[in-house]
């Protein structure tokens, strides 16, 4: 069992603890990216997030696209953040609902103003946030800080022997000191349904689990698919790495959640947790871009991601862990992997040692180091939109 | 312990997987049963990519393919031990 109980973080105005000390641009809509990037062209030491929604939303989706953005602008990861809209009313719906946090946020709307002046306006406001943050110091923090989410990628049969264990002996051994988790992915538990359910820790909400995961079947499976799905799911990457069957896919997927611990509540999408410490699942798509980035808003701050065939995602303000199993994968692509667990599968490591590897690298991840999707580049930020716009 | 070839979850599993590179076909494998470390030996009867997945019994057309101890699909030909298991002769039972 790993000895380390602590890290340096950034503690935040509302007690929560960042990993990455950000200062977004944060654009309400897509017609505001261009300002947003303009702005991180301008100011050093921030960053941009373009994104495809905005405009015309209602209902469950409108809600869902302001809970992403306000939870991405909330996360604790994010020091600061300027907020640009095409409109004045949506933009400051945003900025009240990260205000709450306490941190600083400023929104700018672009009509009457143009993008010009907006830009020059938000750059000054921008570059005022980037020498506040960068003025804060990491503090020594309890690994109970941690809020640890989880979704695997390109999954082959050595996600499920290998890289998804080592993510649930992890949780087996942080969610008894105290951190968060989640987990989702709500249509790869297809055939595992049951084993899930049997996961929740109490009736009531596994319960809650069965309910949501049958609304995914009915309104987003059954309502429109063309197919058995077997071209989707699984994946062409998964069928290449081994696993034939949904079902096959689903009973690794869980092997995420560790032997032990029971999550205690189902989530939205992008939903914040609100029933304390311990494990949750999150209503969400599978894509790992969209999950992730679902996970990042709902609060989380550090992802532990298995692959097999080896997915190359990362988040801009998530930092994501890589690991994987697959000797393959580490012959041929290893740039993209932070713990290597293939021993796994020669016998040379066991579970126990697999799970302690993987919280070093947490530990080291929250202390600053990059993870390899961050030295990479990668920032794939992806909203999830629940139907057309009006 | 020797570095096995092929791993099986459980006991009850009819299905094992690959996890090593360049498997032939007439390769005695040793097999592992990670739930309790049992080890037992069998031939491969066609080369088999890491990841996939071989019988570990004869299973006929209709059968259930179990990995994990659980029901993962259906098999849609008879497939006799050694053999490779994957899409060409395993379907889900969902969607």
């Amino acid at each position: 069992m790993s000895e380390k109980n602590s890290f340096m973080g950034y503690r935040r105005e509302n007690g929560r603890v960042g990993v990455r000390n950000y200062v977004t641009i944060l654009p309400l809509d897509d017609i505001s990216n261009a300002a947003c990037e303009a702005v991180a062209n301008n100011i050093q030491g921030t960053l941009a997030l373009p994104h495809a929604y905005g405009r015309l939303q209602f209902g469950a989706d409108l809600d869902l696209h302001f809970r992403t953005m306000i939870g991405t602008g909330s996360n604790p990861n994010v020091a600061a953040c300027v907020v640009i809209g095409i409109e004045p009313g949506w933009t400051q719906k945003v900025v009240d609902g990260i205000a709450e946090t306490g941190k600083p946020v400023t929104g700018f709307a672009i009509e009457k103003n143009g993008d010009i002046t907006t830009i020059a306006n938000a750059s000054r406001k921008a570059k005022e946030f980037v020498h506040w943050a960068t003025e804060l110091q990491r503090e020594e923090c309890g690994i109970s800080d941690l809020w640890i989410s989880t979704k695997c990628g390109e999954s082959d049969t050595t996600s499920g022997i290998g890289s998804n264990p080592t993510v649930g002996n992890m949780y087996d051994k942080l969610i008894p000191k105290g951190i968060y988790g989640v987990f989702g992915e709500t249509s790869e538990i297809t055939g595992a349904e049951h084993l899930c359910c049997e996961r929740a820790a109490t009736a009531e909400i596994g319960e809650k689990f069965m309910r949501t995961f049958q609304a995914y079947q009915d309104e987003v499976i059954e309502a429109h698919k063309t197919t058995d799905l077997s071209d989707s799911q699984p994946t062409k990457g998964n069928i290449e790495g081994g696993l034939s069957t949904i079902e096959e896919k689903a009973f690794g997927n869980l092997e995420k959640i560790g032997k032990q611990v029971s999550y205690i509540d189902v989530l939205g999408p992008a939903e914040e947790p609100a029933r304390g410490p311990g494990l949750y699942f999150m209503d969400s798509s599978s894509a790992a871009a969209e999950c992730v980035t679902l996970m990042a808003a709902a609060g989380f701050v550090v992802h532990a991601f298995p692959t097999g065939q080896g997915n190359i995602i990362g988040n801009p303000i998530l930092p994501v862990i890589k690991i994987t199993a697959n000797p393959r994968t580490m012959r041929t692509m290893s740039e993209h992997i932070d713990v290597d667990v293939t021993g796994i599968l020669t016998r040379e490591l066991t579970l126990d040692q697999a799970g302690d590897k993987l919280i070093d690298m947490i530990l080291k991840t929250a202390n600053g180091r990059m993870t390899a999707a961050e030295a990479l580049g990668h920032k794939e930020f992806v909203m999830t939109k629940l139907y057309r716009s009006a | 312990m020797a570095t096995p070839q092929l791993l099986v979850h459980d006991k009850r599993d009819n299905v094992g997987v690959v996890v090593v590179e360049n498997l032939r076909a007439g390769h005695e494998m040793l097999c592992v049963v990670t739930e309790d470390n049992s080890d037992f030996t069998l031939v491969a009867r066609q080369d088999v990519p890491i990841g996939h997945k071989v019988a570990l019994r004869d299973l006929g057309e209709g059968d259930t393919i179990i990995k994990y101890g659980e029901d993962i699909g259906r098999a849609i030909a008879p497939i006799a031990t050694g053999e490779h298991v994957h899409v060409h002769n395993l379907k889900t039972k969902r969607w």
